[in-house]
């Protein structure tokens, strides 16, 4: 999982057409919230244990604290200045070597996609690096007999895979509803010391890999996008009298539907 | 296929396919009359539909036969999947959802994608790994033109599956019925209600609205977070980009990640109570003031000229 700026706080300054980004809170990558609420109702039908893990600032303690209260069982922060500035190939290296001292697994779940980088890449890239099957953009998981049915949200439908564990999942945005900490799950986490913090040497790896210069991509400029003025016609006041000016001044420039 | 022939030539270079599937040589002649030079065919049982992990074989071994400069994918799930997973194996850079590509003086592909929910555009260049990936948008690039005749060369190309491989299967496939409107993506006209709708009942008078204008209900992510209208009604960024010639934005104050999926509506129309929302900045038309007095006077109006 990942903790990134809450979608919906961020706004355009309409002056220097940058984004406001000061003072904006965060919050779990959306569609991992997601992933952790199928995380808990897989472990409430069959038992397990649930590790949540991510990679980034001390700071993003606070969402795995959140996700051990949703019902994950314990959680690792991979945090290390040396990764700073990874794209989607270290954070893939770094994510695995993770997993890989973890220890064994069945499932990993993630998010289709963040909404601050939407790539969707990093969850096939894991499953890529650890050699496991993948069913991305899943929005329901069945888990019978060591088989995985994972049924998939695609352009014209829904595809169900199947697949063995231990697999790899991502899942669709918006395919249930995160549930909010419990109070039992919240006094777990005020006992504490279920969050354990890793650095990049502490899985094994090199700074070569990582960060900046473990990365293949850089980013080496950003455009500003400038959108089209538009007409701007607003009215104000009674409605009496704002509903007729809008629907005959949209009829007066032949614009559809009126 | 438009864009990597426009990029071959400008890096007078071949544009070569990737054919992978079952019985489906016949596809090999159609890709070289639209602009392909060289056609990889791979087929085997295996291929019949996509799946992760033999499609992700083929690509890798592929690229590690021929090492291609650039590598380009479509920018759908699928393609996201398979790039995803072969950037990975191949520890090269892969620049997602790409609306254009440039080819710099020093012959690297500058790899163009939207970031900050359409706001910005970054310019991703990957000059010291090879292959340079990116996946392309849908809708955004010229196709090719299909040029009946044209010739070129098709190899059949071996690759190996093991039991790995093949332990991944499509079970079942159900298509989308699209009833209820839900395709908001082709309507003419859509209507998108926001959390300042209030409740999921409050809807209803959007569907009246949209019936009358023929058009479609929408929804901003606050509202299908809420529970109160389905996910696949959703627009921006999480959700559905749409283009129609009108944009009704009701109860939704503007932020970055909804203009991302409705910022290149013909004409966008909306009505919020706070004029400093930031829709406003969008719109061609608006109404300041209480969507629950205007929606109401809006049908009252078009019913009566309906009559």
């Amino acid at each position: 999982m990942k903790q990134v700026p809450k979608a919906q706080e961020l706004q355009v300054d309409p002056v220097t057409q940058t984004l406001k980004r000061v003072g904006v809170p965060s919050e779990i990558n959306p569609p991992d919230s997601n992933a952790i609420e199928m995380a808990v109702q897989l472990k409430e039908k069959h038992g397990g244990e649930i590790v949540v893990l991510t990679m980034g600032p001390r700071v993003f303690i606070q969402s795995l604290e959140r996700a051990l209260g949703m019902g994950a069982d314990r959680a690792f922060l991979l945090s290390d200045r040396a990764l700073g500035g990874s794209d989607t190939v270290p954070t893939g290296v770094a994510l695995s070597a993770a997993i890989h001292k973890i220890g064994d697994f069945d499932l990993i779940l993630c998010g289709e996609e963040t909404t601050d980088s939407s790539t969707g890449h990093v969850g096939p890239g894991i499953a890529g690096h650890l050699d496991i099957p993948q069913i991305t953009y899943c929005v329901d998981v069945k888990i019978n007999d060591r088989k995985v049915l994972g049924r998939r949200a695609v352009e014209d439908g829904f595809e169900v895979w199947e697949c063995s564990l231990p697999c790899l999942v991502t899942v669709n945005f918006g395919s249930n509803k995160p549930r909010d900490p419990s109070l039992s799950g919240k006094i777990k986490v005020k006992r504490g010391k279920l969050v354990t913090q890793w650095s990049a040497a502490d899985v094994g790896l090199p700074p070569e890999k990582l960060g900046l210069k473990g990365s293949p991509t850089v980013v080496s400029k950003v455009d500003t996008v400038v959108l089209p003025a538009r007409g701007g016609k607003i009215f104000r006041g009674d409605p009496k009298l704002t509903v007729p000016q809008l629907l005959s001044a949209l009829k007066r420039d032949k614009v559809g539907g009126v | 296929m438009g864009e990597g022939r426009r990029i071959a030539d400008e890096m007078n270079s071949e544009l070569a396919g990737v054919l992978p599937g079952w019985k489906v040589e016949g596809l090999a002649n159609e890709a070289i009359e639209y602009g392909v030079d060289k056609v990889y065919l791979v087929e085997d049982p295996i291929l019949v539909s996509y799946l992760s992990r033999p499609f992700s074989k083929v690509m890798v071994t592929l690229i590690r036969r021929y090492k291609p400069s650039v590598v380009l994918y479509g920018a759908s799930k699928n393609g996201r999947d398979l790039g995803g997973r072969v950037h990975a194996i191949i520890e090269t850079g892969l620049a997602a959802d790409c609306v254009k590509f440039e080819v710099t003086k020093e012959g690297n592909l500058d790899m163009i994608r939207p970031a900050y929910g359409g706001r910005s555009l970054a310019h991703i260049v990957c000059a010291n790994h090879r292959p340079q990936m990116g996946s392309a948008r849908a809708n955004v690039f010229k196709k090719a033109v299909r040029v009946p005749g044209r010739r070129g060369e098709v190899y059949k190309e071996m690759v190996q599956f093991n039991e790995s491989d093949k332990d991944t299967k499509l079970v079942e496939f159900i298509e989308s019925s699209g009833k209820d409107g839900a395709k908001i993506d082709e309507a003419s006209v859509v209507v998108a209600g926001g959390f300042g709708l209030k409740s999921q009942s409050n809807f209803r008078m959007l569907d009246e609205m949209a019936g009358l204008m023929g058009g479609s209900v929408a929804a901003s992510r606050k509202a299908v977070d809420a529970g109160w209208m389905p996910k696949e009604r959703q627009v921006g960024q999480t959700g559905k980009t749409v283009r129609p010639d009108v944009y009704w934005a009701v109860g939704i104050s503007g932020a970055v990640q909804h203009l991302a999926g409705m910022q290149e509506s013909l004409k966008i129309v909306a009505i919020n109570s706070d004029p400093n929302a930031a829709i406003f900045e969008l719109a061609d038309y608006g109404i300041v003031g209480d969507l629950f007095q205007v929606v109401p006077a809006i049908i009252e109006q078009l019913k009566r000229g309906r009559t």
